[in-house]
């Protein structure tokens, strides 16, 4: 079951959507990115077609929405806490209160990174409740893959077919627009806007470029390999690699007391990055993994490893932004494969 | 052979004076540094059929090809023809080469179309204004650099425009990380702090290089939409009183620019040394002569600066004066 739509039937559709939904999708920013004149491609509340961005990879990944760049969690005054609000409608505050649910336009690999979210947040002891309240809200529609870009390798992560759990599908076909229908309940706002009825079937990627081998086990002695050693030297530590990341969840805390009023405050939660200077600093100046080298040792691992060992899936779905996004070249899919070497290598040798 | 050559006609036309008896050197002209591989190899094949088989790489980023005859001079210029109109210059008479050589090549780093840290299309603003001002036999200078790095050495020219972004911060992408604090001081100027966790950034201070962007990891900073610029006037290298030049206009617009620069010409015109050599006289001296504020009364004359430009209403050089003591004691 599903739809052809113009241009301007997908404009009526989103209209209709909107009604009852906030819809959060990638949204290309003119001029926003690092360099001049340059685009970001990155996900922001939208109302109708004119600014959705469904034929790039985006830049940035929708946790945005789950988990916020930098999220007040309560106001504190003297004597009384008051808890902050969460996501508002397009161009209003975090904090207004407008509770309609979200739906989330994402690709497959990034529909597989909400499962990962939520195992860390919902299913990884306590669930966490600023992440529940937010998460409950949302609903997501599924972004067809008609081709795969240049440095995915979500089929090597088995995150190329999107899970069950869309409401419904886009995708651009020429000058139109496809959706595949999968939950009843958004069917009229299609119905009335589309051009034509059609079978539709999300298109997704059967094939990458970029091919990925993950370690089928990991000797102890890959703490010491040289192979991190590289990284030291090549890596800034900006941790552009990790705010990309749609499955990274560090986060850190930050208390503020108000400049005019250090009796006045809020508590924010703000995302962290493990390749950042400050990660796991402790009390009396420690700091573990001090170097660039250990910092993606520990990154790497727990992607393609150390993840799996807890829940027995991997964490990385193979979207490829870290690598599009590393000011330095460095390529987490190559270091994935040196690492799945020198474990087979150093294995080889134990035996 | 009788050699009757108009030495002043032929430096006009772009041919330098060589200290060679019988030989001269044309000089190609190239705004913002940026020519086609076919012009190239077009300025290679004179070099091998009427030069000596070398070519100069100039320092206002101009191609000199010396070892030509003077009798050559007609033939090259019909081969440099291909050349002016592939760098697009101005030329009324498409039969005679290049129609001055008084206003200098316009140099420009390469900008934005290369450089991380280009705050606009420097190349472009150079063919602009190479097309509102060329030719003309005053000597003027104009240079652009992408930003404050100023690459283009722009600090040694009449006009050194220099690009700058305002740079936006969104409090709500700001994760606190502190990268932009830490490259603005080591990159550019420390005119940003943390405050709260967040970035407060000292306006005056901020040069608008544009650092904290290209260093942030979330896109808390981005740039202004538009393009602004800072204008460094008056600087000048040479036997008298060489100096850098400075700013007197911040944030101004690229009109704006144009228009001042053009302006610039009349009151060159009005105020240059009758007996200055060749006609050429840095217009630095001349401002020296007559006053900053009736430089500013001509440079400005119909120029409505925007209201966010700042303009010094005073400028002061320095500089040593060789005219004046040059013993080192």
């Amino acid at each position: 079951m599903g739809y052809v739509l113009k241009r301007e039937g997908l404009d009526r559709a989103l209209a209709a959507l909107s009604k009852d939904y906030l819809l959060y999708a990638p949204v290309r920013k003119v001029g926003e990115g690092r360099f001049t004149d340059v685009d970001v491609v990155r996900y922001d509340f939208v109302t109708d077609a004119s600014g959705l961005e469904l034929d790039a990879k985006s830049d940035y990944s929708f946790k945005e929405l789950l988990t916020p760049l930098s999220q007040t969690l309560f106001y504190f005054t003297e004597d009384a806490v008051r808890e902050a609000g969460g996501p508002g409608a397009p161009g209003a505050p975090a904090q207004a209160a407008d509770d309609r649910p979200v739906i989330v336009f994402l690709r497959a690999c990034d529909l597989h990174a909400v499962k990962r979210l939520d195992q860390m947040y919902l299913g990884n002891g306590p669930a966490d409740t600023f992440y529940a309240r937010i998460r409950d809200r949302v609903r997501f529609a599924l972004i067809g893959c008609t081709q795969s870009f240049a440095s995915c390798f979500c089929v090597d992560m088995g995150a190329n077919v999107a899970p069950e759990g869309w409401l419904f599908s886009l995708e651009t076909s020429g000058d139109d627009f496809l959706c595949a229908i999968a939950d009843e309940s958004v069917k009229a706002a299609f119905a009335g806007a589309a051009s034509a009825e059609k079978d539709v079937t999300p298109s997704h990627v059967t094939k990458n470029e970029v091919h990925v081998r993950t370690p089928s086990s990991v000797p102890a002695s890959i703490y010491k390999d040289p192979l991190w050693d590289e990284y030291t030297n090549r890596c800034i530590r900006c941790g552009r690699c990790n705010i990309v990341c749609p499955t990274c969840t560090c986060f850190t805390m930050q208390d503020v007391f108000y400049t005019d009023n250090g009796r006045v405050g809020e508590r924010r939660r703000v995302q962290a990055s493990c390749m950042i200077d400050g990660y796991t600093n402790v009390a009396g100046g420690g700091q573990y993994r001090k170097s660039a080298g250990e910092r993606m040792r520990f990154k790497v691992l727990h992607k393609v490893w150390d993840f799996r060992q807890r829940f027995g899936y991997d964490m990385c779905v193979g979207c490829g932004r870290c690598d599009d996004v590393c000011p330095e070249y460095i390529s987490f899919a190559a270091c994935v494969n040196k690492l799945t070497d020198a474990c087979e290598r150093e294995e080889a040798q134990d035996e | 052979m009788i050699q009757d050559v108009n030495v002043k006609a032929l430096k006009k036309n772009a041919f330098r004076y060589s200290k060679v008896r019988g030989e001269t050197a044309s000089r190609v002209r190239v705004p913002g540094g940026l020519v086609s591989a076919k012009s190239m190899a077009r300025i290679v094949e004179i070099a091998e059929e009427f030069g000596n088989g070398e070519i100069f790489l100039t320092n206002r980023q101009g191609v000199e090809i010396p070892g030509i005859s003077l009798d050559d001079v007609p033939k090259v210029n019909a081969l440099l023809q291909q050349i002016i109109e592939d760098t697009k210059i101005n030329q009324e008479d498409t039969s005679q080469g290049y129609l001055a050589s008084g206003t200098r090549n316009v140099v420009a780093c390469p900008g934005k179309r290369l450089c991380p840290f280009g705050c606009y299309d420097t190349t472009a603003f150079a063919q602009r204004m190479d097309h509102e001002i060329f030719p003309n036999n005053r000597h003027v200078k104009v240079a652009f650099t992408g930003c404050s790095n100023d690459c283009a050495h722009v600090a040694l020219n009449d006009f050194g425009i220099i690009g700058m972004t305002e740079p936006q911060y969104d409090p709500a992408r700001c994760i606190g990380c502190g990268q932009c604090v830490d490259w603005c001081q080591r990159r550019s100027v420390s005119a940003l702090k943390l405050v709260n966790d967040k970035v407060v950034r000292d306006e005056d201070r901020c040069i608008g290089c544009g650092v904290c962007v290209v260093y942030c990891p979330t896109r808390a900073w981005t740039r202004s939409p538009e393009h602004y610029f800072r204008v460094k006037i008056m600087g000048r290298t040479g036997k008298q009183n060489p100096r850098l030049a400075q700013d007197w206009l911040r944030w101004v617009d690229e009109d704006s620019i144009v228009k001042i620069v053009k302006n610039t010409y009349a009151f060159i015109e009005e105020y240059i040394d009758p007996n200055a050599p060749e006609g050429k006289e840095h217009i630095g001296y001349i401002v020296d002569r007559v006053g900053f504020d009736e430089f500013c009364k001509w440079a400005l004359e119909g120029v409505e600066l925007p209201e966010k430009c700042q303009r010094a209403t005073r400028v002061y050089w320095d500089g040593k004066r060789y005219d004046r003591d040059n013993s080192l004691r």
